[in-house]
């Protein structure tokens, strides 16, 4: 049993509230949900529409095919009406979108005059229509009443029994005049307990978790979520966040809260990154941990400001100036970005490195349906010295030589040892040098020490489906939900497994689980990326040699849909 | 107590007779005077020979990229809004490469302390024109003289309604030595222009030349009057008033975020997991 309801409109119309609403009613009801967003970088008017997709087992991506289409314009009618199910429907309100559909699949629900009618506000047609939505769907009013509640708690009693009774108004609406409404969502009983979370918001729970103190950003799509849900976390976490001039000003308020003492982070997309990325090589020189979100989004340039893309691979890999080690994680899905963002928290302070989550703005606005996340399971060490342990020591280097390459980190100020830092090369006290015997140890101790030992940290690709497959689909980072249901859809008549790499550099060592073995065994290995020039592909090229048999590429801005997936992985395997 | 002794560092490599000197000798016998210990201390620098400052006294020290020593100090002071904070940059440094910084800093209000070596010239890149270079001078990047009106940084502080705008003159090294001082004391982001000669490559504005039209601000000028402090940041020709300009004491940036406002410096705030796990409910 599954589901698809689209709904779409102008930006400013209310689609986001709809579908809140109604993705988390449908998870309080027991289903698996999963949405995804797509709009245009404006604030008002344009065409926006959100998906969300339920049913009784795990599902990871969306589907183009939609059962019920919820339009609150015309152009939602015109650009999704193809998308439409055999039993598919249609709600729109013929007042608002100006005209009649004489047609089986149309329902008119005049969601404006029944706001009006119950709660004398025109903009409680959205709660018309997701109580609507619910009816069509069979739901149980009570989750729904009890989720508007809780969500306009906080706007007066007046706000809540106005939503209750017009989303009530579109649900009775309905009931009494839709016979045609035949869906039939059958759900665990009792509902489980699940949780409904974004990409962005996994990565702040994940920062929260790993003691993220400082986080400094300029605003930009995708990554805005991340510094909005810090800010929000602020006042009750002991978390200082600033909004910076710019982002080369927000990479060097992390770095210098890093080195004051704090565990910080920053954020920002593709363009931001740009800039950010002097502050990279500093970090990278002074061997302060740090941890840098980056959203990426169709470019060059501005590109498609609001659509998605995973065009910035090779460009985080190379990015800055001088060679030094950094981290770079992939997440798949919102689970994967809370645990490799408290990874790239660790790893960044054990190895005093920078380290990338690299997202994009698909998995940033995603929402999928989780049992729930194991705090747990993200490690929080302190690395650093502090006060008494660092007082009793003789003597203080902030740079000096040791065995693995990492030399203690100090907090300034705690003790009578001077902790001295530069972005010149420097000696092991700090301190600005020209030689260079000095030069190649610290070097060594940088990158070539320190390189290894991180290697050995990152985790293998993970197989999906047959253990020893003739068909690979291979993919990282954002496309993980949608090759694992195309492995699932494929298995019956193929031998095929997915291999998606999350965490991505340093290239996981092949020791623990010899991944090129598998590709080599393969008869065909497909690289699927959201992007023109296969950057994954060529990575793993130019790391180990191995190159696919056939690669697919999108880069018109939007994610793989699943209908897409398995029409182009079939093109190729028949 | 420490004493100036204790605040030497490594040799300089200045060139002999440089400016640089005398700002280094007012700031050691300024932090002696306060009663700082080094360890009590951050200095943040950029890049360019004032940059090298911090190597050259005994600090803490993060000696950063070239324009951005504001952000990496204003995010020191908010985590450790106990330890005094100072930036030590140059004129291209603050004025060119973290002119947005600048202006933000000024903005924030952050109790940072920006002592900018001032000498109207670029010196590690051997001589060409700076923000503040006067119109006219000819340099290898400039042949036909500087063709921009310099940037007057004293000005553009009392516009942007700095907390704390003063200028020093290294050639008046215990008058420098007290307006470190002032700064250090006052409680906001101060700015403190310090002219220098650049021996080497600045031919137009030696010693001389400073020494003839850089006088003390007398005690009769009232810096909190804004309109009085914007009509002497804009003197600066025959003669350059050096001293306080301008001063308007308000609430630092540290004051005003809650987080931190009134209470431990976050570095020192304990750290709850479990407190942070109860967020993981709102997805529920």
């Amino acid at each position: 049993m599954e589901y698809s309801v689209r709904i779409g409109g102008e930006a400013g119309q209310g689609i986001q509230t709809i579908s809140s609403i109604l993705g988390k009613v449908l998870v309080r009801t027991g289903f698996h949900v999963f949405t995804h967003q797509d709009y245009m970088s404006r604030i008002r008017g344009g065409h926006n529409f959100t998906q969300i997709r339920f049913a009784d087992r795990p599902i990871a991506c969306s589907r183009r095919q939609v059962d019920i289409l919820i339009a609150l314009d015309q152009q939602t009618v015109d650009v999704h009406r193809g998308d439409l199910a055999p039993d598919g429907l249609v709600i729109h309100d013929s007042e608002t979108i100006g005209r009649k559909y004489d047609r089986p699949e149309f329902i008119d629900v005049p969601a404006r005059r029944l706001a009006m009618e119950t709660a004398g506000k025109r903009l409680m047609e959205n709660t018309v229509a997701a109580g609507a939505a619910s009816g069509m769907l069979r739901l149980e009013l009570a989750p729904l009443e009890k989720l508007l509640s809780q969500t306009f708690a906080g706007k007066g009693q007046e706000a809540v029994d106005g939503n209750i009774a017009a989303a009530r108004a579109g649900y009775d609406f309905v009931l009494n005049n839709c016979p045609r409404c035949a869906f039939t969502p059958a759900t665990s009983e009792p509902p489980a307990r699940r949780m409904l979370i974004d990409g962005n918001s996994a990565v702040g729970m994940g920062a929260l978790l790993s003691g993220c103190r400082f986080y400094a950003a300029y605003p930009m799509t995708p990554s805005t979520g991340v510094l909005n849900f810090m800010a929000g976390q602020s006042r009750r976490h002991s978390l200082v966040v600033e909004q910076a001039e710019d982002e080369i000003s927000a990479i060097n308020m992390a770095i210098g809260a890093s080195y004051a003492g704090v565990r910080s982070m920053t954020g920002t997309a593709g363009g931001g990154f740009a800039l950010m990325v002097e502050g990279l090589s500093l970090a990278g020189m002074t061997e302060t941990p740090v941890v840098i979100f980056v959203g990426q989004r169709p470019a060059p340039a501005t590109g498609l400001p609001t659509r998605t893309e995973q065009g910035d691979l090779l460009y985080v890999l190379n990015a800055a100036h001088g060679e030094f080690p950094r981290v770079v994680m992939a997440p798949g899905s919102p689970e994967q970005a809370f645990y490799l963002t408290g990874k790239a928290f660790e790893l960044a302070e054990k190895y005093q490195v920078p380290a990338v989550i690299l997202s994009d703005t698909y998995l940033a606005d995603a929402g999928w349906t989780l049992d729930g996340l194991d705090a747990a399971r993200i490690e929080y060490r302190d690395h650093r010295l502090r006060a008494d342990a660092l007082e009793r020591l003789e003597r203080y280097q902030r740079h000096a030589f040791t065995e693995s390459g990492v030399s203690p980190l100090a907090e300034p100020g705690a003790s009578r040892h001077l902790v001295v830092t530069d972005s010149d090369e420097h000696d092991e006290d700090g301190h600005i040098i020209e030689d260079a015997a000095t030069r190649i140890k610290m070097v060594d101790k940088r990158l070539r020490k320190k390189l290894p030992l991180i290697r050995a940290e990152m985790e293998p690709p993970r197989l999906y489906g047959e253990e020893r497959p003739e068909i690979v689909l291979a993919g990282w980072g954002s496309n993980y939900g949608v090759l694992k249901e195309a492995v699932d859809e494929l298995r019956e008549r193929h031998s095929i497994a997915m291999l998606h790499w999350s965490e991505i550099w340093p290239l996981p060592a092949t020791d623990r689980y010899d991944y090129l073995a598998v590709l080599r065994r393969a008869r065909r290995t497909i690289c699927i990326e959201n992007n023109a020039g296969s950057q994954f592909a060529r990575l793993l090229r130019s790391e180990t040699g191995f190159q696919f048999s056939n690669r697919v590429n999108r880069f018109d801005g939007r994610p793989f849909l699943l209908e897409d997936m398995l029409q182009e992985v079939g093109k190729i395997i028949g | 107590m420490a004493e100036t002794v204790d605040f030497e560092g490594q040799q300089p490599a200045w060139c002999p007779g440089c400016g640089n000197f005398n700002i280094l000798k007012s700031f050691k016998a300024a932090m002696a005077e306060l009663g700082l210990q080094p360890h009590e201390l951050v200095v943040v620098s950029g890049i360019g020979q004032a940059s090298k400052l911090p190597h050259y006294t005994m600090c803490n020290t993060f000696n950063g990229l070239h324009g951005r020593t504001l952000p990496v100090a204003t995010a020191i002071r908010l985590v450790n809004h106990d330890m005094p904070v100072i930036a030590v940059a140059g004129d291209g440094d603050c004025y060119g490469e973290g002119g947005n910084h600048f202006l933000h800093a000024m903005r924030r209000n952050v109790n940072v302390k920006l002592f900018v070596h001032d000498n109207q010239i670029y010196g590690l890149t051997k001589g060409q024109a700076s923000p503040t270079s006067g119109r006219g001078m000819v340099t290898t990047a400039q042949p036909a003289g500087v063709l921009l009106e310099p940037l007057n940084p004293v000005a553009l502080a009392v516009a942007m309604d700095a907390a704390f705008v003063a200028r020093g003159y290294a050639g008046d090294r215990l008058f420098l030595q007290e307006l470190m001082a002032k700064a250090m004391r006052f409680r906001g982001f101060a700015l403190l222009d310090i002219l220098h000669p650049c021996i080497t490559f600045n031919r137009l504005n030696t010693y001389r030349w400073y020494q003839e039209r850089v006088y003390r601000i007398s005690d009769s000028h009232d810096p909190s009057d804004r309109e009085a402090a914007f009509r002497l940041a804009l003197e600066f020709g025959d003669r350059i008033p050096t001293g306080v300009i301008y001063r308007n004491e308000r609430p630092t940036l540290e004051e005003l975020v809650p987080v931190i406002a009134g209470k431990d410096p976050l570095v020192h705030q304990p750290f709850s997991r479990a407190e942070a796990e109860t967020e993981l409910k709102r997805f529920y």
